[in-house]
């Protein structure tokens, strides 16, 4: 390992350490600048979020296993839905693929470690206090914010609990988190591939990150900017969205959206890109349409920017409005479409094997692909207004967000986590985790469709009896799906400490930088660059 | 090191980014005004119509067109305010007059500004305000009550479909227009004044 480089690249105080690996105890993690590491700390903090947000699921789905008001008052309600969409987005997903990010990328472009490292660990500490100035609502005087993760004005301004003050720091602090690290991530893509890796050598997973940040960069400053205007409204008597003082509330909603959805893309890109990894390896295969899975990827994240008003439909555009937005948004199953046709074509004839990366995978491509049916039918104006606001969307965008972000990390742990640790994990475990979340999940959001088209609305704490046996169903399979994680921990921490080990390679047809060096991936790695042909 | 050098050209160019896509959120604001005024999607009536046409007077006796108003109170806003009458039938080009009834039911002089909203939308463009209350603030003394003049004239070019034009005003309490979000001292901003001024 080359001292110089290291020295170089990674300036931080403890230069001491770098020639031995990583600084011991508390230390290590507080000031430390490698990829590794930090992206280690991202996924654990993501996995705690998940946990933490998957409570507040549980506790929604627990008062609605049966009409009537049982366990919670319908105010406490509220604030669950709220901070559960909250930490689901911003604390489990987001930071997970930073934390993927962070492992991968240095190692698949042959980096020695991310282009700014200091930045890099400051993106990730500030998180921690994010989401603690978020959860600490839930103990304040007039509780936590209660008006939807959306939060849409002037629920969150007039109406608002006092507590939406510490909600819009929290929100700003995310927000630089995810600049700093979409930062991070372009400025290591564009300018630390090793000699020979041109952009369309990169791994597939590079370049839906590489898009992804793109749109962390345009559309995060937007969010800033709307929770700045809210703290305005809300402390110094400007009117944005009060329409008293000349403002318009339906204008919070077009910001919102316009942040909103490119939003949903940057949840969901990266778990695409780890598929694209995951199904040629599982099936002895190079991935079919190399090139037009990056240009889909690519005409989607544009496509993104033009299509947010299908999520306000019945705010009462005029007829041009509705059209142009449900027309674009149709084109966007386009690009989509070219992926999972890609997908499909590269297991078509493939020797396939099933390990659980794979299972992971292959839900993902189906379980996700009828989320974007469901969503086609949202993007149809006219029967929107009868679909909007129910729990057709509830299931519609936990089918894409839950099989298709939550099942793309779960794949993704599975696939590298011999490379991090050096050891593999238990296949059996892996296959029960993959199985009963499989159940649990569709158990839980399948009944959902049924219950919107019924004419459910979403967010209340009670319901009509007629619905009662569905939301039972999804009950059960919540927890089901709940109690599966906490094997999954398991799992991952029984891997860490013990295990066969893994071969450098790990899969018999992974291709790519990072399974050339050796499992454990040491501390530092690439430190001089690989050639790439 | 070279290296760094290019990271931090990488790293300026994306920050000047970001603080570009910031700033264009809050230009979303007036982007968003000017986008509503010239498509009138969101029922946004003009200022005062100056008939410069002696044409747009003459009257077209073959169609009616049924003119409501409906009135509200912004929530907090105590005084009374409705229409003196509801609704009336009008041939388009003809200039009429109507009265809203207004009253200040507290103990205090207050000022208010009434906002209004033309349904259907497209009709924006068809309605013609010659005079409105709502081009000026209304101040009244304690319990003093005063009828509010409203001259208009509908648009012969008005589309034969639409049949019923519904002009709504929303009452404000200009002193206090945030009263309902803080107890703190109501401060208004240009922002408001400009856009409330250009009604």
């Amino acid at each position: 390992m080359s001292a110089t480089v290291d020295t170089a690249l990674d300036n931080n105080t403890q230069s001491d350490h770098e020639h031995h690996g990583p600084a011991k105890g508390i230390a290590r993690w507080l000031f430390t600048t490698n990829h590794k590491d930090i992206g280690s700390m991202y996924l654990w903090f993501s996995f705690a979020m998940f946990l933490l947000g998957g409570c507040m699921a549980l506790t929604i789905r627990a008062e609605l296993f049966q009409p009537g008001l049982q366990l919670i008052e319908p105010e406490f309600f509220n604030q669950m839905t709220t901070l559960h969409g909250l930490i689901m987005v911003f604390g489990a997903v987001m930071p997970a693929f930073v934390g993927l990010a962070n492992w991968l990328i240095p190692m698949m472009v042959g980096a020695p470690d991310m282009a700014l490292p200091r930045m890099n660990n400051w993106s990730f500490w500030i998180l921690p206090f994010a989401f603690a100035l978020l959860v600490s609502t839930l103990f304040m005087e007039g509780g936590a914010p209660n008006f939807g993760w959306t939060f849409y004005a002037p629920l969150s301004t007039t109406y608002a609990p006092d507590t939406v003050t510490y909600f819009i720091f929290g929100v700003h602090m995310m927000g630089v988190s995810s600049i700093m690290g979409a930062i991070n991530v372009i400025a290591t893509i564009l300018n630390m591939r090793a000699p020979g890796m041109t952009l369309m050598k990169m791994p597939l997973f590079v370049w839906t990150w590489l898009i992804t940040a793109f749109l962390l960069i345009a559309v995060m400053p937007v969010l800033a900017g709307v929770v700045t205007m809210m703290l305005m409204d809300v402390h110094f008597g400007t009117s944005f969205f009060n329409a008293a003082g000349g403002g318009d509330p339906v204008m919070f909603q077009h910001i919102f959206w316009f942040f909103g959805h490119p939003e949903v893309y940057i949840m969901i890109l990266p778990a695409f890109g780890v598929v694209s990894q995951i199904i040629p390896t599982f099936s002895r295969k190079p991935l079919f349409g190399y090139h037009s899975m990056v240009y889909a990827v690519g005409s989607i994240a544009i496509l993104s920017f033009i299509v947010w008003a299908h999520h306000m439909f019945t705010v009462g555009m005029p007829l041009f409005g509705e059209l142009f937005f449900m027309y674009a948004t149709m084109l966007i199953a386009v690009p989509t479409g070219v992926k999972v046709f890609n997908w499909i074509a590269t297991m078509f004839r493939g020797s396939l094997t099933f390990e659980a990366p794979m299972l992971f995978s292959i839900a993902f491509v189906v379980l996700f692909t009828i989320g974007g049916f469901s969503g086609l039918m949202l993007a149809i104006a006219p029967s929107d207004f009868q679909y909007h606001d129910t729990y057709f969307v509830v299931a519609h965008f936990h089918y894409v967000l839950v099989p298709g972000a939550i099942f793309g990390i779960f794949a993704a742990v599975y696939y590298w986590l011999p490379k991090w640790c050096g050891n593999m994990y238990d296949e059996a475990l892996a296959k029960w985790h993959f199985w009963l979340s499989f159940v649990g999940m569709n158990l839980a959001f399948f009944p959902m469709h049924f219950l919107g088209l019924a004419g459910m609305p979403r967010r209340i704490p009670d319901y009509a009896l007629q619905f009662a046996d569905f939301n039972s169903i999804s009950t059960v399979g919540a927890f089901l799906f709940g109690a599966t994680q906490l094997l999954f921990l398991y799992l991952v921490i029984k891997t860490i400490r013990s295990g066969e080990k893994a071969t450098d390679q790990v899969w018999e047809g992974a291709e790519g930088l990072e399974w050339t060096i050796p499992s454990p991936a040491p501390y530092h790695t690439f430190s001089t660059p690989p050639e790439v042909k | 090191m070279a290296q760094e050098k290019s990271h931090n050209k990488t790293v300026y160019k994306l920050l000047f980014a970001v603080i570009g896509m910031f700033a264009f959120g809050f230009a979303l604001v007036p982007l968003y005004d000017v986008f509503c005024e010239i498509t009138g999607i969101n029922g946004k009536t003009q200022g005062r119509y100056e008939v410069t046409d002696a044409k747009v007077l003459e009257v077209d006796e073959s169609r009616e067109v049924r003119v409501q108003f409906i009135t509200h109170n912004n929530e907090n806003m105590p005084w009374e305010f409705r229409p003196v009458v509801a609704e009336i039938k009008v041939h388009p080009g003809e200039l009429t007059s109507v009265d809203f009834y207004a009253k200040n039911t507290t103990s205090r002089t207050m000022t208010a500004q009434a906002v209004p909203s033309l349904s259907p939308s497209r009709g924006v463009d068809y309605f013609h305000k010659t005079e409105c209350f709502c081009f000026n603030q209304q101040k009244l003394e304690a319990q003093e009550e005063v009828l509010m003049p409203l001259r208009f004239v509908v648009d012969k070019a008005l589309p034969d479909e639409l049949k019923v034009l519904t002009l709504s005003y929303t009452l404000f309490d200009q002193k206090n227009p945030d009263q309902a979000s803080s107890g703190e001292l109501p401060m208004t901003f240009t922002i408001n004044e400009q856009s409330v001024a250009t009604r």
